[in-house]
């Protein structure tokens, strides 16, 4: 089911919610919408869920319009943050319920709707549960449960919002890993609202990022981590150093760096680089920028360092855990570091995406 | 052994029953003793005198009119306040709440004002013969008024808490607007509509202040079970005021046993976030 979302607009009072917002979504596709809250993106799954509706624009799947339809004739599979099981209902029944409100002439008999439940029940591994009522279960498991009622109205597009929020970090890990293949194995069109972006990068085939009701880039997660297309992208995703560039006589440059291929032609007196932590290398000997380790932090395979480097300012760089010991990496230790990647903004929208070693 | 903790909780718990005996217990207990006064015959005797036995129907035919009534307004209020955010809601709070705030004698004069023959619907009615003060319409109209906050009041916080998600999730699952509200909404709201239920029939069995107003205590016709009371009291006859006064006290015993009835059936639903209270 090929969706497709067109210049879709919706406010509320004078709050711009999305502001001419547009997305194709390839069929089977797992599409994660990500951005902090008030971005807007839980509005636009709204919008394709049928709770709410946009101002302008169109959605079409497989080319019909989408938004003609009542939210009840979408098909569409919605799970929610908090989960939103029928409290009075035993898992059977909420994983029933779909099948149970359709009009007579489409509702499968009894024992379809049963066998088809605990078919659901096994694939969402809570064989035995049916009988449970939602406050006998885990968090982990009501989330699973919720999936397989959204599941059992054969969805033509499921809609995630914020589906691990309200769970801890390890079952919020396992769960993903289980969902993405589910996910492909159902071969399901899948919208995934979510501001954690590590949660989008490890899950979705591409991410669309949004910001102030804008989508500001969609891509996926390698384009979007390591060519990020705007600042807001930038900070947004990953740890970033960011840091103020100045045009002197030498060229755009900070602390005696200076990058080579400048596409700009002189043209920028200011421009902001952005450097992800891993970007930076420790130790090179013709290295521009000198500083001192001000903090480690060991995060387990991997280290951070605060460095604090001359006519720059503090930065972050990461290095593996092993190479704390055996390079002398300790707090105080002076250090030489080399940026090896860079995305440059400048003016209103100018971008250029640096690496060491290309255009010199 | 004995501690200072120990003995302030004993000494509370005597403060709670002494206070409980005396307000509660003792006027429960007068009212039955008075009633059986004269023996358990002159007692019986009571009900079977047509004016009392018209005061109960006519008391049961406002109850069975006023309570349905408040249901339906007061399941629709409280989805109103709860579900939508409207210009006035403050306003429909307060108004919700206004029964609560008048005096009823109050409100019975309003009514009066309303629809007495002097009122401002007064000349309409008389012109093509509808009574509706003194005579049974005026009572009903004003129990209705009296006790329009019960419901709703208990719905609103508990609909507020809950929440629309699970509406919302029934939508997309496809449930019309009546098998959300019948399979969905309604279910989780039962234990609190069915408080309000018993809460409200209490008040229109038992209202006297705006019912004395427009009732004009026509003997068979428009006294309900307390202005019966209140007559026979006035007119010396203490065993039919007192009896006819222990069937409201009866029924004031029964809603609360059906209460705690209910509230020990269904202990684990409630426990488990039926109803948030």
């Amino acid at each position: 089911m090929t969706l497709s979302i067109q210049s879709i607009g919706r406010r509320f009072g004078d709050a711009v919610a999305l502001a001419q917002v547009s997305l194709d979504v390839r069929p089977g596709e797992f599409v994660a919408l990500l951005g902090p809250s008030g971005s807007g993106k839980t509005t636009l799954l709204r919008i394709l869920a049928g709770l709410d509706y946009p101002d302008v624009g169109k959605v079409s799947l497989d080319g019909v319009d989408f938004l003609a339809a009542d939210a009840r004739k979408r098909r569409v599979g919605l799970v929610f943050q908090h989960y939103a099981l029928f409290r009075h209902m035993t898992v059977a029944e909420n994983i029933a319920f779909g099948l149970r409100v359709r009009p007579w002439r489409q509702r499968p008999r009894r024992a379809d709707i049963t066998s088809r439940v605990s078919e659901l029940l096994s694939r969402v591994r809570l064989d035995g549960f049916g009988s449970r009522y939602p406050t006998q279960l885990s968090g982990g498991q009501r989330q699973r449960v919720a999936l397989a009622r959204a599941l059992a109205v054969q969805p033509q597009l499921l809609l995630l919002d914020e589906p691990f929020g309200a769970l801890d970090a390890q079952v919020r890990t396992g769960l993903r890993r289980w969902l993405r293949e589910l996910q492909e194995e159902l071969n399901l069109t899948t919208l995934l609202v979510t501001h954690d972006q590590e949660e989008a990068l490890e899950l979705a085939d591409r991410i669309a990022v949004m910001n102030n009701g804008v989508i500001e880039q969609v891509g996926t997660p390698e384009e979007v981590y390591f060519e990020p297309a705007t600042p807001f992208v930038c900070e947004f995703i990953g740890r970033v150093n960011r840091i103020a560039m100045r045009r002197d006589t030498g060229g755009l440059g900070a602390g005696g760096w200076v990058p080579r291929g400048e596409p700009w032609h002189g043209h920028y007196p200011h421009a902001t680089a952005y450097i992800r932590p891993e970007h930076l290398e420790i130790g090179a000997t013709d290295a521009p920028w000198r500083g001192q380790i001000r903090h480690v932090y060991l995060a387990g395979s991997i280290a951070h360092l605060d460095l604090d480097i001359t006519g720059v300012g503090a930065l972050e760089a990461d290095v593996a855990s092993e190479d704390l010991a055996r390079r002398n990496l300790a707090v105080g230790a002076q250090v030489s570091v080399t940026p090896a990647r860079a995305v440059l903004f400048a003016g209103e929208s100018a971008r250029w995406s640096w690496q060491a070693g290309a255009g010199t | 052994m004995i501690t200072r903790a120990s003995i302030v909780r004993v000494l509370m718990i005597l403060v709670t029953l002494a206070v409980l005996t005396v307000f509660l217990l003792l006027p429960l207990a007068v009212v039955f003793s008075e009633a059986l006064d004269q023996g358990l015959r002159a007692f019986i005797q009571v009900f079977h005198q047509a004016e009392a036995r018209s005061a109960i129907w006519l008391t049961l035919l406002v109850a069975a009119i006023a309570v349905p009534v408040n249901m339906v307004f007061g399941v629709a209020a409280a989805w109103l306040m709860a579900r939508f955010e409207f210009r006035g809601k403050a306003l429909l709070g307060a108004f919700i709440d206004l029964p609560f705030s008048v005096s009823p004698v109050i409100s019975g004069m309003a009514f009066v004002l309303l629809f007495g023959a002097q009122g401002w619907f007064g000349p309409w009615l008389i012109e093509r013969n509808l009574a509706v003060i003194f005579a049974v319409p005026g009572l009903v109209l004003v129990t209705v008024f009296i006790t329009l906050p019960f419901i709703a009041r208990e719905l609103i916080p508990l609909m507020q808490a809950q929440g629309s998600e699970e509406e919302e999730a029934a939508r997309v699952l496809g449930a019309g607007s009546w098998q959300m509200f019948f399979r969905v909404t309604l279910p989780n709201i039962r234990w609190a509509l069915l408080y309000g239920v018993l809460l409200c029939n209490a008040r229109a069995m038992g209202e006297f202040g705006a019912v004395s107003v427009v009732s004009g205590h026509i003997r068979n016709l428009t006294t309900t079970v307390p202005l019966e009371v209140e007559m026979r009291y006035n007119e010396y006859d203490y065993v039919g005021a007192f009896a006819i006064a222990s069937l409201l006290a009866l029924l004031a015993v029964l809603t609360l046993a059906f209460k705690a009835l209910m509230e020990w059936r269904y202990r684990h639903e409630l426990a488990s976030g039926g109803i948030h209270r």
